[in-house]
């Protein structure tokens, strides 16, 4: 009998970008999805932004694979337009009933045309645009949407029957009714992320009765090019471009009018993008950002604020705006507001609210039907220790449901949650997931190419301009071209069943399908075809719709044409096609972990659970890293006796083996297959790599009297003396920035604040008539942590803000400190004499990662930290594959976030352990070695470090150049690069590539075939 | 269409119509089975009326599209009278039916361009009713001289308005709605319900009005860039809404932004372009 009375199934809640990934990671570690959203689509909030800090990525772009790939995968079952009703069972085996709203289209047949939409009579306003732009009765929440099936709304429906006229697919059906549908699964994740504040209770901002005053959500669709205004910068009142922007921070965050006191930690850098990308799109735009404290905390946000004020003149003014009025005749706004000391009256032409983000408001409705409990704020509980863990076991959160964040963290939580939910189940891994069997594969090689060519109307999207039939019939004309026909929907389930029968009726053995786009829907024709037992890459597309019919749509005559010629090309290159075989590796599963720290200890711990055997090594000769320095946490955590809870875990654990005081020689090898050479002679073989080598503290030698006076410490050092009793004194100076958010050193540390509010409250815990004063820049106490700020404040500590030019200057007088520093907002000059001065020192990157890096081929960062693969939507992974990196060694982060980090990790390495084998990529470089010289040009175009120069084997003096097919992607960089020709591109060879360049010139040429055919 | 029509208008004025004095042209469209048949009766009884209708039969009053009637106030007709059958009499079973929503269609648009109603009438009369039909047409006469001269054709402005308003008669939205209404109201809709009269004229006028001022955007916007201000101005539209009609355009292909050296964009609609 089984094992396992597990169920080796996740339900994920919630399909914005967190969703996704959890998603994503689960089924591709062998566990069965169900993704449940309650919009017709997936896609979240990160679906409306225009663009993403810190690297102005467009959102969409970097985001659409993820959606397409959600949308394809074989183990996701997207659950859509539905909410959670009742849960039963307990971690392991639960039964959760879902309530599914009916469409009102059935999504097996809609193919996502939108010719029901652009004949609906009944208009509406488009959610997905903020209610900047009009959609229809029946729609899809925006283009690009997941599924892309059109739903009816309910609300809105007058029922007049128009789009089942127009659907020629025959997908739409009033009488469908709603489903209550029972599903099992072992474990659940909630991301079902947040709410915006409602700017409207803000009332002396004018929301929803000035015009021109908007939300930053509804700013985002504003400069959005799919916006309303096309990516011009408008405003709503008359269309003008608005010369004078104000962006007005904390709209409902820090602010206990509204109820809402934390801080909503993404608003300063969204307000800051924001302000950028609306100069950047329109130049006359002069922005101004309102703000208290500047929160730019994470990784490389000061760069991205110097650039904004340096580089784009943004101006920003520290002042929270008392109100705003409105000009009646004009539309413009006047900000009333107090700086430099004096109340200010400032015009402006439009304003935008930074509004805070609130619980979802299904938290309450999720709390309940799931017995977990929510904070005082209403987000879901978690605790330090345990990020990604609500307070029902078997449940995980992750995201802004369980606090304000922005999109790498929860992508990384996201994968954390997905470790935890798959640790509960893994007992049960791949026993409800399917595999897809195939057809043994035809043998094609040395036959003469027969191809088949299928032309699709897409209803009347291609159908009403192209003229498909002639097409379908000149490409019956062209040489090899065995069989032709039309389709209403190549895409549609039968036409895939008639497909694959004219592959067996004509003996075919290329097909090309001119249609839509292949970003889409060339997976789908791939399996077609391989179902009917041809290789996959025997395919190829000619997209006559995207990139034809709805560009001429009124030059019938010229799309018409320019559809036989992308036919023609299509045709030309796909005679050349040959089959490619996806190469599979082998893999070991085993990790390895570098760094003991909380990082490396939590991510082994839960790999040695999921049944991996790990490699744990450390640098030191006992494990806990900087976890031992902290001594306290704002929270009252212990973090101390947390890592002797984690020593004791892994000492229990026959999976882990730990490798104390060793350092690494060598690592060797590519995914699947690494080898680890440590000093002293252990080798370690293993499948996947976690960097979690952490980070350390700066000492600021020379600064501030630092190593000159002993009472002058760094945070850590007067923690630790704090800890033991031997700080003794009546006033405490803390400076704030010490080795951060300067020259050569221009990022924040993240976490120097709230561990100055923890001393801080610490030292009048103990000592309530201590002066404690705290000098400080800009306070960053984000999320929650903004209480201990509050608290800190409450109990009596001092906060003097100075000026980025006008350092605290320190001196000793007789053995006695004394601190001079200009109060920037009294504008007096201070003088402390504090028995001990404080310094909040900066986190600096592990020397030795210096020394990892070029032994894992990953980068580095200016400062010394690891880099990810991607900011936003890859901050866990390397773009070397099986390589993972986790905590301060990506950059200076609280214990709770280095713990989601690393979880994270492990789900993403999951993906790759869990698989006895990978399978590459078909489309790879390949190298002709008779033509290569080894001259390396082509090395370092890789991103994903494929290629090596290496010795011939078999002329040991000559250099040549070897690909690895296991890490290539099948880019082409290298192939682009090599001056000898000797690279090729599988499925992109030079001769493939003209062909189609020969066919495009190759006008009305097969004429006098279509008359021979005729007689 | 439009020049014929105009020119017969124009040969109408030239007809002598007694020294300087105005005479309204009124176009009346009668149906086969009852009113023309009443106007038939009207002459075998000798019942008088004025010269001023020029009667064209068809079949049924049904047949009278809204662009018919609003392509001939664009070109400067005084009057229109279309008659039918009375309810439930229509030979065609429900023909007239179906005429009485156009008729408030059209009688929503010519209030939208800014030409009077009341020169459009509609009139229900029997093959039985001469007498009521003389009655009608000398009323309805009346009527229109008491209106005076249409506007149209000496005011550019009205003009555009008029020639707006039957832009927006020929938009699917506005075809598909009133040519569904009857059926949603009488025989319900694809969900089994009847829908509520009043809530769906509500609905359409609604639609009428912003496809309506959508068809004028697009219609000022024709020869000249105009910024939304410009706009808003002519049409007497608040600028917001104008704005707002103007992201539907852009999202139809209809209308293009021209970029601007200052702070105001303008507009141009489109020639070729744009969805139905």
């Amino acid at each position: 009998m089984a094992a396992t009375d597990k169920i080796g199934a996740v339900m994920v809640v919630g399909g914005g970008i967190a969703g996704m990934q959890s998603a994503l990671d689960l089924a591709d570690s062998g566990y069965k999805v169900y993704l449940v959203e309650k919009q017709p689509s997936i896609g979240g909030t990160m679906a409306q932004l225009d663009k993403t800090f810190p690297t102005n990525d467009c959102a969409m772009c970097i985001m659409a694979p993820k959606l397409v790939a959600t949308g394809r995968h074989h183990n996701i079952d997207l659950i859509t337009n539905a909410e959670i009703a009742i849960v039963d069972g307990e971690a392991g085996n639960f039964t959760v009933t879902v309530k599914q709203k009916s469409l009102r289209v059935d999504p097996k047949k809609c193919t996502g045309c939108g010719s029901c939409a652009q004949k609906c009579p009944i208009e509406a306003l488009n959610e997905y645009d903020e209610n900047t732009k009009i959609r229809k009765a029946i729609y899809v929440r925006y283009p690009q949407a997941v599924p892309l099936v059109y739903s009816i709304d309910q609300e809105r429906c007058i029922g007049c029957g128009i789009c089942a006229e127009e659907c020629k697919a025959k997908a739409v059906e009033y009488d469908q009714k709603d489903k209550v549908l029972e599903v099992k699964v072992g474990s659940i994740i909630l991301v079902p992320g947040f709410d915006e504040f409602n700017a409207r209770l803000k009332t002396e901002y004018g929301y929803g009765v000035f015009q021109n005053v908007a939300t930053s959500i509804e700013f985002e669709r504003i400069m959005s090019a799919t916006g309303p205004y096309m990516g011009t910068i408008l405003r709503p009142s008359d269309g003008d471009i608005p010369e004078k922007i104000a962006f007005i921070q904390c709209v409902g965050s820090r602010d206990e009018h509204c109820g809402n006191e934390y801080c909503s930690s993404v608003c300063c850098m969204y307000a800051m993008k924001e302000a950028v990308i609306a100069k950047e799109h329109t130049s006359q735009v002069k922005p101004s950002i309102f703000f208290m404290d500047m929160r730019a905390f994470g990784k490389e946000f000061d760069e991205y604020y110097i650039r904004a004020e340096k580089d784009y003149g943004i101006r920003f003014v520290r002042s929270r705006v008392a109100s705003i009025s409105e000009d009646p005749k004009t539309k413009n706004l006047t900000l009333k507001y107090v700086a430099d000391g004096e109340p200010k009256e400032e015009v402006f032409n439009m304003v935008v609210l930074s509004v805070g983000l609130r619980p979802p408001a299904d938290a309450e409705h999720l709390s309940r039907v799931m017995k977990f409990r929510l904070n005082d704020d209403g987000f879901a509980q978690t605790e330090v220790f345990s990020p990604v863990d609500t307070s029902r076991s078997g449940i995980y959160v992750a995201g802004a449901f369980s606090a304000p964040k922005d999109i790498p963290m929860t992508v990384a939580e996201a994968s954390g949650a997905a470790a935890k939910a798959s640790t509960v189940v893994s007992s049960a891994r791949g026993t409800l997931v399917t595999k897809k069997e195939y057809p043994a594969e035809k043998n094609v090689e040395g036959q003469e190419p027969r191809i088949g060519v299928f032309v699709c109307h897409c209803g009347v999207n291609i159908g009403s301009v192209v003229k498909v039939n002639e097409v379908m019939n000149y490409a019956k004309t062209l040489p090899n071209v065995v069989y032709s026909e039309e389709n209403l929907y190549t895409c549609s389930q039968d036409a895939q069943e008639r497909i694959k029968q004219k592959i067996e009726e004509h003996k075919l053995n290329r097909v090309v399908v001119a249609s839509c786009t292949p970003r889409t829907h060339e997976p789908l024709f791939q399996n077609t075809i391989r179902e009917a037992g041809l290789n996959p890459y025997l395919f190829e597309m000619a997209n006559i719709r995207d990139q034809c019919s709805w560009i001429h749509m009124h030059e019938p005559k010229a799309a018409t044409k320019k559809s036989k010629d992308l036919v023609r090309m299509a045709v030309a290159k796909s005679r050349l096609l040959e089959p490619l075989q996806n190469l599979t590796l082998k893999v070991n599963p085993a990790a390895l972990v570098v760094g003991g720290g909380v990082a490396g200890m939590t991510a082994a711990i839960e790999l040695a659970k999921q049944g991996f055997k790990v490699h744990l090594v450390e640098r030191e000769k006992q494990l806990g890293g900087n976890a031992l320095k902290l001594h306290y946490l704002p929270s009252g955590d212990d973090p101390t006796a947390f890592v002797k809870q984690l020593e004791k875990e892994i000492a229990a654990d026959k999976n882990i083996t730990v490798h104390l005081g060793a350092k690494i020689k060598s690592i060797d090898g590519y995914v699947g297959n690494f080898k680890t050479a440590l000093e002293g002679g252990k080798e370690i073989e293993h499948g996947i790599v976690i960097l979690t080598i952490g980070g350390q503290e700066y000492k600021p030698q020379g600064e501030y009297l630092y190593g000159k006076n002993k009472d002058v410490l760094t945070l850590l050092e007067f923690k630790d003396k704090l800890h033991k009793g031997e700080a003794k004194g009546n006033e405490y100076a803390f400076i704030q920035c010490v080795g951060s958010r300067e020259e050569g050193h221009p990022n924040c540390s993240r976490v120097c604040c709230t561990g100055t509010m923890t001393a801080a409250i610490e030292i009048k815990k103990k000592d309530p008539n201590a002066k404690v004063y705290v000098l400080y820049r800009d306070i960053r106490t984000y999320g929650f942590r903004e209480k201990y700020y509050k608290e800190a404040a409450r109990l009596g500590v001092t906060f003097i803000r100075f000026e980025d030019d006008e350092k605290p200057k320190v001196e000793e007088k007789g053995g006695k400190l004394e601190v001079k520093v200009k109060d920037e907002d009294t504008g007096k000059e201070m003088h402390l004499k504090p028995d001990y001065l404080v310094l909040a020192a900066g986190t600096r990157a592990q020397p030795d990662a210096g020394e990892l890096a070029p032994m894992c081929k990953v980068p580095q960062t200016k400062e010394g930290f690891f880099l990810e693969a991607h900011m936003k939507l890859r901050p866990v992974d390397f773009a070397t594959e099986g390589i993972f990196l986790a905590g301060l060694a990506h950059g200076p982060k609280f214990v709770d976030e280095s713990i989601s980090q690393a979880l994270g990790a492990v789900a993403r390495a999951g993906t790759i352990l869990s698989k006895t084998e990978l399978e590459a990529e078909g489309i790879v470089a390949r190298i002709d070695e008779t033509l290569c010289d080894g001259c390396g040009i082509c090395v370092p175009t890789c991103e994903y470090k494929a290629l090596d120069v290496m010795a011939d084997k078999k002329d040991p003096k000559k250099k040549i150049v070897e690909v690895n097919v296991g890490l290539c992607k099948g880019c082409g960089a290298c192939v682009g690069s090599c001056p000898a020709g000797a690279l090729t591109q599988m499925g992109y060879r030079d001769s493939q590539i003209y062909a189609m360049i020969d066919a495009m010139f190759e006008y009305e040429k097969p004429k006098q075939e279509v008359k021979q055919n005729e007689h | 269409m439009a020049e014929n029509v105009q020119h017969a208008i124009a040969q109408k004025k030239d007809e002598p119509a007694g020294a300087n004095e105005w005479e309204p042209k009124i176009i009346g469209f009668l149906c086969n089975w009852c009113s023309y048949a009443g106007a038939d009766l009207c002459g075998v009884s000798r019942y008088q009326y004025p010269t001023n209708v020029r009667a064209v039969r068809v079949m049924c009053s049904t047949r009278i599209s809204p662009h018919i009637v609003l392509e001939l106030f664009t070109a400067g007709a005084d009057g229109i009278l279309v008659g039918g059958c009375h309810l439930n009499d229509c030979h065609y079973i429900t023909g007239n039916f179906y005429t009485e929503k156009r008729l408030r269609l059209m009688k929503k648009l010519l209030e939208d361009a800014g030409i009077e109603p009341q020169r459009l009438r509609l009139e229900w009369v029997s093959a039985s009713e001469g007498e009521k039909f003389s009655k009608i047409v000398t009323e309805f006469t009346e009527q229109v001289k008491k209106l005076g001269p249409s506007k149209v054709k000496k005011d550019a402005a009205l003009k555009t308005r008029a020639s707006a308003a039957d832009g927006a008669s020929q938009t699917f939205r506005l075809r598909a709605l009133v040519g569904k209404e009857l059926g949603l109201e009488k025989t319900g809709n694809v969900y089994g319900q009847k829908l509520d009269q009043t809530e769906l004229e509500k609905l359409i006028d609604a639609a009428t009005k912003d496809e309506f001022e959508r068809s004028l955007i697009l219609e000022l916007s024709k020869q000249k860039a105009r910024s939304v201000k410009e706009l808003g101005q002519i049409m007497d539209v608040p600028t917001d809404k104008v704005l707002r009609h103007i992201v539907v355009l852009r999202q139809k292909n209809m209308i293009a932004m021209e970029h601007p050296d200052g702070l105001t964009p303008t507009y141009k609609a489109i020639e070729i372009g744009g969805e139905q």
